[in-house]
């Protein structure tokens, strides 16, 4: 359970960094303020960005637990590396297209430049198709070289992981449509740029998700897990 | 009016709130059913979770009729019996506690009490209850297809799960797997909803340590939540897979009836780990709430500001963190390395320091209170006693010495009962007698309320006190059968019969409270706004029940704590959170 164990230290220290600034050592019973005394704070942060940033932070725990199963199940006697069809470094290359063509969008949203932003999105949205694709086609790559999903427990997890990899992007290609719709409606040009940033961050980290899962599938973190594999069954906590 | 002396609040406020846009009803069915009221939601919440949980009770009873007079009742065959367990489990944890904290109680208070006109995401808000009902739904219709629903235990273990001898092995276990997805992406579009509005809805002078410690408890058990339900979501998933297509993530090498099976090479303790992953916050998250909730209901009704509000935040807080890595303490009879249930044994003993600090604190505010002895009271001092008892008995179970040799016997089911099954019931009733005056506008009655808590209290007592020297004796769990074999001592056997007719008593004592929920709705004496004379906001709403939108014009501005009760030189005993300070010479503000 070490990945998931990061994951979960790194938000706990984000969230003990946040309560620190809360004034968690206020003497709530001594402040009591009088009519018109109340100081005006700064504007908030809208809730739908606070809400991104919750979710990704669930579905960062989905993929951490995920990962830790991949290393404890990976331990077993029966493991047996599945080469990686060539296919997903190309897709990979469509993700970051996609990604990269939202941070454009997010610049001409940012200008209120509508044709800008609406050719970002188009972008983005025919390269994670691409990408979606892609990844159909690296399971019928896989399904014709003789490894279905019950082939062993390593393609299992490949087919599983991108799976749910895959399904979060198909949800983002919704968040894509959406914003595409504001843009195309002529909605107000502060929704259209908070639409266009909620949908390039929920990306990058759809991005950086897939890398981190691409490391662990590739066995290039291997070394490096079966390193910390071998110094916490040695301590006895896997 | 004289005020205490007093300083001007130093954390920053809030920002002013903008306005947010009500989603409107065009109707009866937006109104009533497919309504994006926070609270309209929340009474759909408990009313659900309510009758899925009076199913889990009726199991119950079963379960205790074969346990109390084995043999007798035909119609309880030992695959029966084992549905009859995991079912009810499986339901008073997640579909009962979990959905009635957090989805009934957190979308009912949590705007009430920051001051916010509703959730921040109304819609997916809807759609999270619609969810949970679908979860719920599939449930119970593993109840009706062949071979009825799983029989795996609540905690659905591999192999046995999905071993063809298991009750519900062909359609029960995949239903049960999927409502628990349902369930879980339900909640999660709750749990963003909680989450968020805690934290930017909060109305002008809502600091975060104004806050009641109801709205604490239920915004830090959300965040758990939030992050643990994904390692039961990851478990089922990969156990559908297991189950449907032949993978083996969890299934060892097996043979059954002298035949290979196809699986191999798979690791049950993976799924255990994922489980408990889930399932030890599982317990906090349904802890912290009636803990949070408890607080506000012993302030309120002993007259007194809570002791030590900074410190009952920051347990809650901690609690909440080191509940994460004390899972395997569930796990000590699994094998494991000796220093691995050193290191377990020891973090779920660290975590009953600020536990610990909570029922001092509760003690501590009774302690020369004004106590009325309300219902809401009544259940809350219930609280406290039946929590320290099952506490206890977890700090012995918490060391492995002591767990191993009790891990398999009823002790072990007497405690979670008392600790996560009485206690967190009793909260339960307490909150509702407490808050339902706000919901419907009425009282509910107050001699009946009583009688619901005698019986319910002190028959809670008769069934597990005695369960737990049964289990000291030996008596297992788990066993269908247990007449024919001297597991437990013949002197016993009055003792474990008498728990099973005192389940009855109790199960049938809650129809008071039904139709007194019931009767009440039209027939209560009328409440007003405020009839418990309480500080916080939610009491404080133009109408009651409190319209769409909450707070009518203009939304509440907070310059106080929630606990200004028995305030030295008030005139009254209570200090509402919406009233600013007197400025007076002695006490400039």
């Amino acid at each position: 359970m070490s990945a998931a164990l990061i994951f979960m230290a790194v938000l706990a220290l984000g969230a003990g960094w946040w309560l620190a600034r809360q004034g968690l050592l206020a003497k709530p019973w001594l402040q009591v303020d009088a009519a018109g005394t109340l100081a005006q704070g700064g504007p908030r942060q809208p809730a739908a960005q606070v809400g991104l940033g919750v979710f990704l932070a669930v579905v960062g725990a989905l993929f951490a637990l995920l990962i830790s199963a991949y290393i404890l199940r990976a331990e077993m006697a029966d493991w047996q590396a599945v080469p990686l069809p060539f296919i997903v470094w190309p897709n990979t290359l469509c993700l970051i297209a996609a990604s990269l063509a939202l941070e454009w969008a997010r610049i001409g949203a940012g200008r209120g430049d509508r044709g800008h932003a609406r050719t970002g999105v188009i972008a983005a949205s025919s390269a994670a198709l691409a990408f979606l694709a892609g990844q159909l086609l690296a399971w019928r790559m896989l399904v014709s070289g003789g490894y279905f999903v019950n082939s062993g427990p390593a393609v299992s997890f490949f087919y599983l992981m991108t799976a749910a990899h895959g399904l979060h992007v198909i949800g983002g290609m919704f968040a894509l449509a959406r914003t595409f719709e504001r843009i195309w409606r002529g909605d107000d040009l502060r929704r259209v740029r908070l639409s266009v940033e909620l949908a390039a961050t929920y990306w990058l980290f759809m991005l950086f998700v897939w890398v981190i899962l691409l490391l662990v599938l590739s066995g290039w973190a291997g070394e490096f897990l079966s390193i910390c594999g071998q110094i916490l069954s040695g301590s006895g906590l896997t | 009016m004289a005020d205490i002396p007093h300083e001007a609040s130093v954390s920053a406020p809030p920002a002013e709130i903008e306005e947010m846009e009500l989603p409107h009803a065009h109707g009866w069915w937006s109104t009533h059913v497919f309504s994006q009221d926070a609270k309209v939601i929340a009474v759909q919440y408990a009313a659900t979770a309510l009758a899925i949980g009076a199913v889990a009770l009726v199991l119950s009873w079963l379960i205790r009729l074969q346990l109390g007079f084995p043999g007798v009742f035909e119609f309880i065959d030992s695959e029966r019996y084992y549905q009859f367990i995991t079912m009810h489990g499986m339901i008073m944890v997640v579909y009962l506690l979990t959905a009635l904290f957090l989805g009934g109680f957190g979308n009912y208070l949590i705007p009430l009490m920051i001051g916010a006109r509703d959730m921040v995401f109304p819609y997916a808000n809807m759609l999270s209850y619609w969810v949970y009902l679908l979860a719920v739904l599939v449930l119970v219709v593993s109840f009706f297809v062949p071979g009825g629903p799983t029989g795996a235990g609540w905690t659905l273990y591999p192999p046995q799960a999905i071993l063809s001898n298991t009750p519900g092995q062909q359609f029960g276990i995949v239903l049960m797997l999927v409502s628990l997805i349902l369930f879980i992406a339900g909640f999660t579009m709750g749990g963003l909803n909680y989450t968020v509005t805690v934290l930017q809805a909060r109305t002008r002078g809502m600091t975060l340590m104004r806050m009641p410690l109801t709205v604490w408890g239920i915004f830090v058990a959300t965040i758990m939540a939030l992050l643990a339900f994904p390692a039961l979501f990851v478990a089922a998933v990969m156990m559908l897979f297991d189950k449907l297509l032949g993978t083996s993530f969890f299934m060892p090498t097996l043979v059954e009836f002298g035949e290979q099976l196809s699986y191999g090479g798979g690791s049950p303790i993976l799924f255990q780990h994922l489980f408990w992953f889930f399932g030890h916050p599982e317990v906090y998250i349904v802890a912290l709430p009636a803990f949070g909730i408890v607080s506000d209901l012993i302030s309120t009704h002993a007259r007194r500001n809570i002791f030590g509000y900074r410190m009952m935040v920051w347990a809650i807080v901690i609690i909440g963190a080191l509940s994460f890595i004390v899972w395997a303490h569930h796990m000590y009879v699994s094998g494991m390395h000796p220093y691995f249930g050193f290191f377990f044994a020891t973090t779920t003993l660290i975590i009953a320091v600020p536990t610990a600090i909570k029922v001092y604190n509760w003690v501590l505010t009774l302690w020369r209170g004004d106590i009325h002895f309300t219902p809401p009271m009544l259940f809350a001092l219930g609280f406290i006693v039946t929590f320290v008892n099952g506490g206890l008995s977890g700090l012995f179970l918490g060391n492995v010495v002591v767990d191993v040799p009790l891990s398999d016997t009823m002790f072990v089911v007497a405690h979670f009962h008392m600790v996560m099954g009485v206690a967190p019931i009793l909260v339960i009733f307490g909150a509702i007698y407490h808050w339902y005056p706000k919901v419907t506008g009425r009282m509910l009655d107050d001699a009946m309320a009583k009688f619901h808590f005698w019986v319910t209290f002190l028959g809670a007592y008769l069934i597990f006190f005695p369960m737990h020297y049964i289990g000291l004796m030996g008596a297992p769990r788990r066993y269908f059968e247990s007449s024919d074999i001297l597991l437990m001592p013949e002197s016993a056997h009055a003792l474990n019969a008498f728990i099973s007719i005192m389940a009855f008593i109790v199960g049938f004592a809650q129809i008071v409270f039904v139709f007194n929920l019931l009767w009440s709705w039209k027939h209560g004496k009328e409440a007003g706004g405020n009839p418990w004379r309480a500080t916080s906001l939610e009491w404080q709403t133009p109408e009651t029940p409190p319209g769409h939108g909450n707070w009518g014009k203009e939304l509440p501005v907070v310059y106080r704590w929630a606990y200004d009760y028995s305030v030295p030189g008030a005139a009254e005993d209570f200090i509402p959170q919406n009233q600013p300070a007197t400025v007076t010479k002695e006490a400039p503000a």
